[in-house]
């Protein structure tokens, strides 16, 4: 049977209730569009990559399917916003406007990568944009986004916390101590739950008894905004945009983002998209749900021919992505004691004894 | 005896096979053990073999993987939970340290916990700062919990084995980095074949210094002898294989022989298994202590994702042979 869940109450609430958000301009489209596929580009040319051995390691999960999930939330947002989220974490960050070239050298762990190549893919984050990082233990993010979302409640600021949490995620206690917080003190939070019918090889009606997982948050009492066909843009950035609106002064919402991911978990676990299953669905999701052709589709049917643009905005990612693994690779990787031991610890006068031995940081 | 190379994944699968079908009431869960065949591919072909009662999928749920597994044992049946590695084991240390190691001690008496957390442990591969701990000696500071790390394929189903019919909590790590790695086993090799929960053993002999390490620590350790050899020393490789109970007679017993001791462990050097046995050994065997007692361990600090620097933060044999040679 193939995962697609089609009760996406969202789209008649956005209807029902009457307050549409102004639509998204053809400039803002177009751009969406950009995004999306540089966010393609870049996550299958990782995928290349690692399958040349140039990008090495055992974790690197990727957005290839998730890409309007991404995009059109995050429009709703403004540049004083905050956003946090789990390992599958490129996409993120190109939206946010990370430097790809910055982001592919910390693919490849090098000094010039955006977390000098100690973090590597599962850990992309940028202070610049407000984007408080990706986070490799499940759920392990969700009390941050409380904690980053209290800033803003505690300051009197009415900016919000973007975060992005898997299905699997929503099973783990972690999950459940933040929402409630988040609920209990009221915190501008927009919870998105990024359902892609999978934890790992574990289907959603096997790990949840709740297989609407946006209902989760509604039992502490967030506001839901119901699930949402997380393949087209346009109906993602609908909610998404209510919900900010909702949150920026009253607290928690949620959100349920119903997508696919097109490459399987991650890298370390290839023999599960080779099931029979799943590949058939994979195609099935591609054939009638690939979200960069919905945006073009729609981009096209309201203003007609734009192939010229989306052709730029192709070879455009294509020239970028090209140009990110060329400075990546001539960058260097960092190779001595200071390199390693740098930044455990904030170098402090505090601290009586600070010497490498015992991890003292180097600024 | 003829003996037959086998990976220490194998070993592994092979004992808790055995096991399920020598008592009913053994059953295992954790995250993906069952229709994905488990992540380390241990519990693969178990779901087909004992259906789902027994093999369990369960959710990303380490808290509730931890504590169900108390309460199961309590109840009467042998849980080995799985936590897929034991990175994710920090999120059960509550139910690991305050539940399944004093729940006996707590009552008097009046429960038995006889359960094994199982999880693949151990660094490399770039697997970064929060993927890459070998915090077994964090476990075994709890009294009540067992601590079992095995180094090669004979060890790990003998400890696995005694590990599951014990009837204390048994915490049991087993190194990714030695999962694909074959070592012998006897053709004929007893179901019953049991090694006792506490037993260290020599893995060679020698007596010009006593090398000792428990897990991947042993790897390196016996590399470094090989290598010693060659200049003349010879080294004596204890592997404890269990973190708790400790066998410190065996580290005695060749300690008054080679009055030198260096300790090889892959995890950090603050609060450690280095720590713990050269206290030891100096409270114990001052008047054969012949040099200063040197540990090799992780540099102190978190694992980074690039590799040359994660590689520079690692034990290895050449750091185990410089040590040496600073005692000589
Ligand atoms: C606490 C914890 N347990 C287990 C893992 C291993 N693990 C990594 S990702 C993952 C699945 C998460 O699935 P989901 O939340 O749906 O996110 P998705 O990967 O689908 O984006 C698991 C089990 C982990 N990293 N952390
Ligand atoms: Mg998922």
């Amino acid at each position: 049977m193939v995962y697609f869940p089609t009760d996406m109450e969202s789209k008649t609430a956005v209807v029902d209730e009457g307050k549409v958000m102004a639509s998204p301009s053809k400039e803002m489209l177009l751009d969406w569009y950009r995004q999306m596929v540089l966010i393609r580009e870049f996550e299958e040319t990782c995928h290349q990559l690692y399958e040349e051995k140039r990008i090495t390691g055992v974790y690197l999960h990727l957005y290839s399917g998730h890409e309007a999930s991404g995009v059109g939330s995050m429009a709703a947002l403004r540049k004083t916003d905050h956003v946090i989220t789990a390992y599958r974490d490129h996409g993120i960050a190109l939206i946010l406007g990370m430097d790809p070239k910055a982001v592919m050298a910390e693919m490849m762990g090098k000094k010039t990568g955006s977390s000098g190549g100690k973090g590597g893919s599962m850990h992309l984050a940028s202070k610049d944009h407000n984007f408080w990082g990706g986070y490799a233990i499940v759920g392990g993010h969700l009390p941050l986004a409380a904690g980053i979302a209290l800033e803003a409640r505690y300051r009197d600021k009415d900016d919000v916390t973007m975060t992005y949490v898997g299905d699997g995620a929503t099973n783990n206690g972690y999950f459940h101590e933040s929402l409630n917080m988040s609920a209990i003190w009221d915190l501008p939070v927009i919870w998105i739950i990024e359902n892609n019918g999978y934890g790992m090889g574990t289907e959603v009606e096997r790990a949840s008894g709740q297989i609407e997982l946006h209902r989760k948050a509604e039992a502490y009492g967030i506001k839901s905004f119901g699930r949402v066909d997380a393949q087209n843009a346009l109906d993602v950035y609908a909610v998404a945009a209510k919900a900010v609106e909702y949150a920026r002064t009253n607290g928690p919402a949620v959100i349920e983002h119903v997508t696919y991911r097109y490459r399987g978990h991650g890298v370390s676990d290839k023999q599960y998209d080779a099931r029979d299953d799943m590949s058939t669905e994979l195609k099935e999701w591609m054939k009638t749900r690939e979200p960069i052709k919905i945006l073009r589709d729609c981009i096209e049917s309201k203003y007609g021919d734009v192939g010229d643009i989306l052709a730029k905005h192709r070879d455009d990612a294509q020239r970028i992505v090209a140009e990110s693994v060329a400075f990546a690779e001539a960058s260097a990787l960092p190779s001595s004691y200071e390199d390693l031991l740098g930044n455990t610890y904030v170098a402090s006068e505090l601290v009586y004894k600070t010497d490498y031995s015992i991890g003292a940081g180097i600024d | 005896m003829a003996a037959r190379n086998v990976a220490m994944r194998e070993a592994i699968r092979r004992a808790l096979r055995e096991e399920m079908h020598r008592d009913e009431n053994v059953f295992v869960m954790g995250e993906e053990v069952a229709y994905w065949q488990g992540t380390h591919r241990v519990t693969r072909g178990f779901l087909e073999e004992f259906g789902e009662r027994r093999v369990r999928d369960t959710p990303i749920s380490e808290m509730a993987i931890g504590g169900a597994a108390v309460g199961a044992a309590m109840a009467g049946l042998r849980p080995v939970a799985e936590f897929m590695t034991i990175n994710f084991a920090f999120l059960a240390l509550d139910a690991i340290a305050n539940h399944a190691a004093k729940v006996r001690y707590f009552f008097d008496g009046m429960f038995k916990v006889p359960l094994v957390y199982r999880a693949a442990s151990g660094w490399g591969n770039q697997a970064t700062a929060s993927h890459s701990h070998a915090p077994e000696p964090i476990f075994a500071h709890f009294p009540g919990l067992y601590v079992g790390c095995p180094s090669n394929s004979l060890d790990a189903y003998g400890m696995l084995k005694a590990s599951i019919r014990d009837d204390n909590p048994v915490l049991f790590t087993e190194s990714i980095a030695l999962y694909p790695k074959p070592s012998p086993m006897p053709e004929d090799l007893d179901e019953d074949y049991l090694i006792p929960i506490g037993k260290g053993d020599i893995k060679r002999e020698g007596s010009d210094v006593t090398l000792v390490a428990y897990a991947r620590g042993v790897d390196w350790a016996l590399q470094a002898a090989r290598q010693l050899a060659r200049d003349g020393v010879e080294a004596e490789v204890l592997d404890l294989r269990w973190l708790r109970p400790l066998d410190m007679e065996l580290v005695y017993k060749s300690f008054k022989k080679t009055n030198r001791c260096v300790i090889v462990e892959e995890s950090l050097p603050m609060y450690s298994f280095g720590g713990e046995v050269a206290a030891n050994l100096q409270e114990n065997m001052f008047d054969y202590m012949d040099a200063p007692i040197k540990r090799v361990a992780a540099e102190d600090v978190p694992l980074p994702y690039s590799k040359d620097i994660e590689l520079l933060a690692l034990p290895n044999a050449q750091k185990v042979v410089d040590a040496v040679k600073e005692i000589l």
